[in-house]
Formats: structure tokens, C-alpha cells, sequence
């Protein structure tokens, strides 16, 4: 169990072994200064406020914790409760980031934001907040990615952001990743790169599990209040893992409360074609950190396949790593199918049309709850809602929109 | 002695400055890579930097991001560019090899494995581009062992007190990135360079070679008096992606150029 005497991560920027700040030199100086700069304004009263009052007035928070009366009864075990992130301005928890991100950017002195996006709901919760400060924005998006979240590239748009489109590699997220981090290098003076996972180097897994750990700290308070009792289990997708970074980190102590995290499983873990890391990966270095990766035996990245283009990502965050390695969380997977069916599932009897990646988490419920007794309460993170999936879902079912 | 070191004391005595040119290891296959790196010395190249190919070459620009992309279709690893190093070695014993690349692919052969093999094929330092000296401290212990140089990056942004730590721990050279950027980025600000090279000079005894942004014989006088060497890899990787039948003549006339930029 991590103690609170411990902290990760540690100056180095480790999670156990994992973690660190593997980039090239001339972005080394920007990310001990952000460190720097993070630790020192975090704890200042008037950016905790600002960041507060956004969260408040701009998202909506706090998101509701709703009891899914219908699924759980129709799963027939455990209660089933819903941390509605959906319900938050944007559609998703990606914007409990970027409020605080750009906060940070702004007392920075940064004047220039970019940001890499899969699903596009990062690009839209960071397009947003540029919006709302007049900053300038710059968007990266794989051209695969663009092209199956063409909603979420419009909205980027009429927010006034640029997108990019990225047709490196497997243009996807990865490679948007790689497209940010060379402007970042070329304009590091002026630029501001909010990371839209708890991925990539120190000190950027901790801003971002920090800022979403908003989700978790609610939860805490809800359970009390409106269950009564501390949750059994916690579960929500990974992709990165920011979504279940924010939901299980106010949890590591309470030793009670499992932690499960999600990953895609795609076509199956067996068919190569999936973006589980955790399940069927191994150490590496990549994108800044060292964490576990899709990679051959050469240490080439793989390419990666999930039916939700948030989670189709090769690495995952340090910390979640980190507490697979020490136990303290497990990791699963939900293939493209069992997605899909807890997708519809959700949408017909709770009326709650869920994204995507969340629905690699309801599938796991689904296959959990009912094992589990009417006394157990479990909490799944909704991280975003599904409308931006339609598209996906119709193209499937073979219906043109 | 190592072959760095020689070469680069040679230089120093004859008063002229390194070129140091750096491929694609298999690009766009590895027999082409053998024989553009014999026609390289030939024309007047006195390091040789190899790039490993990687799937996600974070700090490369376009044209080198693609010279990876054309080895890796070809299924180039690391292994097999030790293996291209021991041939060139064959009629060469003379020019040093840098392996430059990214983390992850050194690491999956396994710092203890890459060391001793690639002392033994006859490569003289590495260059990870993504392991700054913080990160580094299990291929420092394992190449030292082996007499195999690393290679350390000191950029624009880097504070004085960090270019102590790095040239503390630095061996072979020093590379000075010279602009905010990526490889092949286009603005070059001389008097910028000038200053912290200048700089970086009092606070190392190795040589300083500079490199990104330079192209061209033009670009590579500009900077040439402020260091011991320029690097040049855009433009090289550029001709290995070109008409395979025009590259030997290609690469002569831009190695000539360089050279004659440098004398």
C-alpha cells in the first residue's frame, strides 16, 4: 500500500522505476522549470481559487455520482454508481485538466498553447479554455484520428484553434505526440504544451493526475454522504489513463476499495491488434517516460488497434505501472465487441449514452457486478459522453448518417 | 587512443575543422548505407554518425523522420548495424562510428549486449538522443566499461551550470544543437551560436562539433570558426532518399561542397 510519507513521484519524476524525463536536451531546462514552477504555484492561494471557481462556473463541477438503479438490478449484484464526468462542459474529464493547465500556462508567461489529441476530446477541453483566455492554440491530431472523430476536428475549429493533421507513422496519437513535442522543442520559448494524459515526461504525469484527481476527491465525498459507505471496487478505461488517474489517486490508501483499470483489447489480446500495454506489453521508453509499451523485440513501437481512438495509444501513464508492478491496482481489458454491446447497454436502460473508451469500462462491470453481492457498492468513472462515437457506431452497423 | 580522439587531434594539428556526416543505418537499405559511408570518407567526411532508425524519432524533422521510416521497411535493427559496422570496418580502421538514436531500441538489445558487441564491431561512441545525463547512468557505467564514448547534447536552452554537469560526464565530443529545434529546422543565428559556444568552449577540454540547421557549404562557414567540427544530416538523408542510381554522384558533389566550405 504507498504511504503518504512517500511521494511519487519522486524529484526525479519516478514512479518506482518508472517515470523520468527521457527527452532530448534542449527540452530538459522547460520541464525542470514547469516542475519548478508547478510545485511552487499549486500551493498558491489565489491560483487554488481561480482554479476552483473555473471548475465550478466553467465545468460544472461537481459532476453528479448517480446510482444506476436499472443496470444494477438488471445485472443482479453489486450497486452500481456512475461518477457522471459526461456531465461536464466539453462532454468529458479531459477539461478538469486543461481549466488548471492553462491557469499554469498563463502565470508562466506563456502566450502560445498547443496540444496533441486522439479522440479529440483533449483537443476540444484545450481549444476551450485557449477560447476562454484569448490564448493562441495549436492542435495535433493524427490523420487517421481526424478522420473518425471529424466532429470533435470541427468543433476544434470553430473554437478558433488550428488543427494539424499529422501523417507521420500510424497517424494516430502517438504521432501527434511526436508532432507536439518537435513544436514544443522549436518554440519552447513562448509555448505552452498541455498533455492531455498523465503520459509523457516529468513533471506531467503528476499536473495532470493532480488536476484530475478532482474526480476522485469528489467520489470520496459522495461515497460518505450519499452511499454511506466507502465504494468496493473503482473501475474506468485506460487509455493514457488520466480519466482513472483522477478517479483511483484519493483511493491508494483506502485499502478497502479495489482499483481496476480498463485497457482496449481490440480484436483480442491474441490477435496483436489491441492497445494494452499493461496486459500485453513491456518496459520501454517512449514518448519522455519509461512505462510499460506495445513494442517488438526490437523496442519499434507497434501500431495499435481500439475501436475507441482515445485509448488506441501504445504506452500508459508511469504511475499506472507503477501500481500494477506494486499491486495496488488491476489492469484488464474490454475487446472492440464487449465496447460496443456496453455502449447500446447503457444507452437503452439507463439512458446515459456513454463514449467509447468509458464503454470498455461499463463492459468490464458488466462482466464484475454480477458476481459481487447487493451490498457491494461499485463506482465507474463515465469519463466522457458518446455522441462523438455515433459516426463509429453507425459505420459499423453499416448505416450512413 | 580511440578513433574520436585521434581523428579529432590529427585535425587539430593539420588546423582543420571535423566533418561529421551522419546516414540512416539501412537506408534505404543497409548495402547502400556501406557504400555511402566509404564514398563519405572518400569525399572528405571524418566522422561517421549512424542513425538508428526508431518508429517515433521525436527530435528529427521531416527528412529524417522519413530516412527512418525507409529503413524500417526494410526491418533494420540495431543488431544489424553493428553487423554493417564490422564490415566497413573491414577496410576501414581508421574513421570513427557514432551510433546515434533513441532509447528504447538501445535498451532492447540491453545496455551490457549493445556495449560489448559494438566495442568489439568497432563503434567508438553512442548518442541517444532522448537519455540526458540524468537517465543515463547504466549506459555511462556499461559503454565506460568498454571504451565506447558517449556522445552528450548541450542545446540553446541548456544554463551554464547544466552544461558543467553535462561536460563532466561528456567523452568522445560535444555536440551543440544549434537552434531551438528540430533536425533540418532552418534558422541558424549565428551570433547566438557564437556566444554559447564560446561559452561551452571554456568549459570543456573536448572538442565541440555543431550541429542542426546546417545544409549546405554556405551555412556551414558561417559557423565553422567556432568549433572543431559540423555535423550534417538533413541533406545527407535527403540524397539516401533520392534516386538510388543518382546517390554516389549526389553525395560527392554535396560532400565536396562541405568540405570545401570547411578548408
Amino acid at each position: 500500500m504507498p504511504k503518504k510519507d512517500k511521494k511519487v513521484p519522486d524529484s526525479q519524476g519516478r514512479f518506482g522505476a518508472y517515470g523520468g524525463v527521457y527527452v532530448a536536451e534542449t527540452l530538459v531546462p522547460a520541464l525542470e522549470e514547469l516542475a519548478q514552477q508547478y510545485e511552487l504555484i499549486k500551493e498558491n492561494k489565489e491560483f487554488k481559487s481561480e482554479v476552483q471557481n473555473d471548475l465550478e462556473k466553467f465545468v460544472g463541477r461537481p459532476s453528479p455520482l448517480y446510482f444506476a438503479k436499472r443496470w444494477s438490478k438488471q445485472l443482479g449484484g453489486a450497486k452500481i454508481y456512475l461518477k457522471r464526468e459526461d456531465l461536464n462542459h466539453t462532454g468529458a474529464h479531459k477539461i478538469n485538466n486543461t481549466v488548471g493547465q492553462i491557469l499554469l500556462a498563463k502565470r508562466m508567461g506563456k502566450t502560445r498553447i498547443i496540444a496533441e489529441t486522439g479522440a479529440g476530446q483533449h483537443g476540444v477541453a484545450t481549444a476551450t479554455v485557449a477560447a476562454r483566455h484569448g490564448m493562441k492554440c495549436v492542435v495535433y491530431m493524427g490523420e487517421e484520428d481526424i478522420k473518425r472523430q471529424s466532429l470533435n476536428v470541427y468543433r476544434i475549429k470553430i473554437l478558433g484553434a488550428e488543427v494539424i493533421s499529422v501523417n507521420s507513422g500510424s497517424k494516430t496519437l502517438k504521432d501527434a505526440m511526436n508532432e507536439a513535442m518537435r513544436d514544443w522543442v522549436t518554440n519552447v520559448d513562448d509555448t505552452y504544451y498541455i498533455i492531455g494524459s498523465v503520459a509523457g515526461p516529468h513533471p506531467y504525469p503528476q499536473i495532470v493526475r493532480d488536476f484530475n484527481s478532482v474526480v476522485g476527491k469528489e467520489v470520496l465525498v459522495q461515497s460518505k454522504e450519499e452511499i454511506g459507505k466507502m465504494p468496493d471496487l473503482l473501475v474506468a478505461c485506460v487509455g493514457g489513463g488520466s480519466n482513472a488517474m483522477g478517479l483511483f489517486y484519493p483511493f491508494l490508501e483506502i485499502s478497502t476499495t479495489d482499483l481496476v483499470g480498463v485497457e482496449a483489447g481490440g480484436l483480442g489480446l491474441d490477435t496483436g491488434k489491441h492497445a494494452a500495454p499493461l496486459n500485453a506489453g513491456s518496459e520501454g521508453v517512449l514518448h519522455g517516460m519509461r512505462t510499460y509499451l506495445m513494442q517488438d523485440d526490437k523496442g519499434q513501437i507497434q501500431d495499435t488497434h481500439s475501436i475507441a481512438a482515445g485509448l488506441d495509444y501504445p504506452g500508459v501513464g508511469p504511475e499506472h505501472a507503477w501500481l500494477k508492478d506494486i499491486g495496488r491496482a488491476n489492469y484488464t481489458t474490454a475487446n472492440d465487441q464487449e465496447a460496443l454491446d456496453a455502449f447500446k447497454e447503457l444507452t437503452l436502460v439507463e439512458g446515459i449514452m456513454p463514449a467509447l473508451e468509458t464503454a470498455h469500462a461499463l463492459a468490464y462491470v458488466k462482466k464484475k457486478a454480477p458476481s459481487m453481492d447487493s451490498e457491494q457498492v461499485i463506482v465507474v468513472n463515465v469519463s466522457g459522453r458518446g455522441d462523438k462515437d455515433i459516426n463509429t457506431v453507425a459505420n459499423i452497423e453499416g448505416i450512413e448518417l | 587512443m580511440g578513433r574520436i580522439q585521434e581523428t579529432f587531434l590529427d585535425l587539430e594539428k593539420l588546423k582543420k575543422k571535423a566533418l561529421v556526416g551522419y546516414i540512416v543505418s539501412g537506408d534505404p537499405d543497409v548495402s547502400s548505407t556501406l557504400n555511402a559511408m566509404q564514398l563519405m570518407v572518400k569525399g572528405g567526411v571524418h566522422v561517421i554518425e549512424l542513425g538508428i532508425a526508431f518508429s517515433d524519432p521525436m527530435a528529427e524533422g521531416p527528412s529524417i523522420q522519413q530516412g527512418h521510416e525507409r529503413a524500417l521497411k526494410n526491418k533494420i535493427s540495431l543488431q544489424e548495424t553493428l553487423g554493417l559496422v564490422k564490415s566497413f570496418r573491414e577496410d576501414d580502421d581508421k574513421t570513427p562510428i557514432v551510433l546515434m538514436g533513441y532509447m528504447n531500441t538501445f535498451e532492447a538489445l540491453g545496455s551490457k549486449v549493445f556495449s560489448s558487441t559494438a566495442k568489439e564491431n568497432g563503434v567508438d561512441g553512442i548518442l541517444i538522443v532522448d537519455m540526458p545525463i540524468e537517465e543515463s547512468v547504466e549506459f555511462t557505467e556499461q559503454t565506460k566499461k568498454h571504451g565506447i564514448d558517449i556522445i552528450r547534447l548541450v542545446a540553446p536552452t541548456t544554463s551554464e551550470s547544466r552544461i558543467k554537469k553535462i561536460c563532466k560526464q561528456a567523452s568522445g565530443y560535444v555536440y551543440y544543437i544549434s537552434l531551438k529545434g528540430i533536425t533540418g529546422a532552418n534558422s541558424i543565428n549565428v551570433d547566438e551560436v557564437k556566444n554559447k559556444v564560446l561559452k561551452l568552449r571554456e568549459l570543456t577540454e573536448l572538442p565541440v562539433v555543431i550541429g542542426f540547421g546546417i545544409k549546405d557549404g554556405s551555412t556551414a562557414s558561417s559557423v565553422k570558426d567556432l568549433a572543431d567540427g559540423i555535423v550534417v544530416g538533413s541533406t545527407l538523408v535527403d540524397i539516401m532518399g533520392g534516386n538510388k542510381e543518382e546517390i554516389e554522384k549526389h553525395l560527392s558533389i554535396k560532400i565536396n561542397d562541405l568540405s570545401r566550405a570547411l578548408n
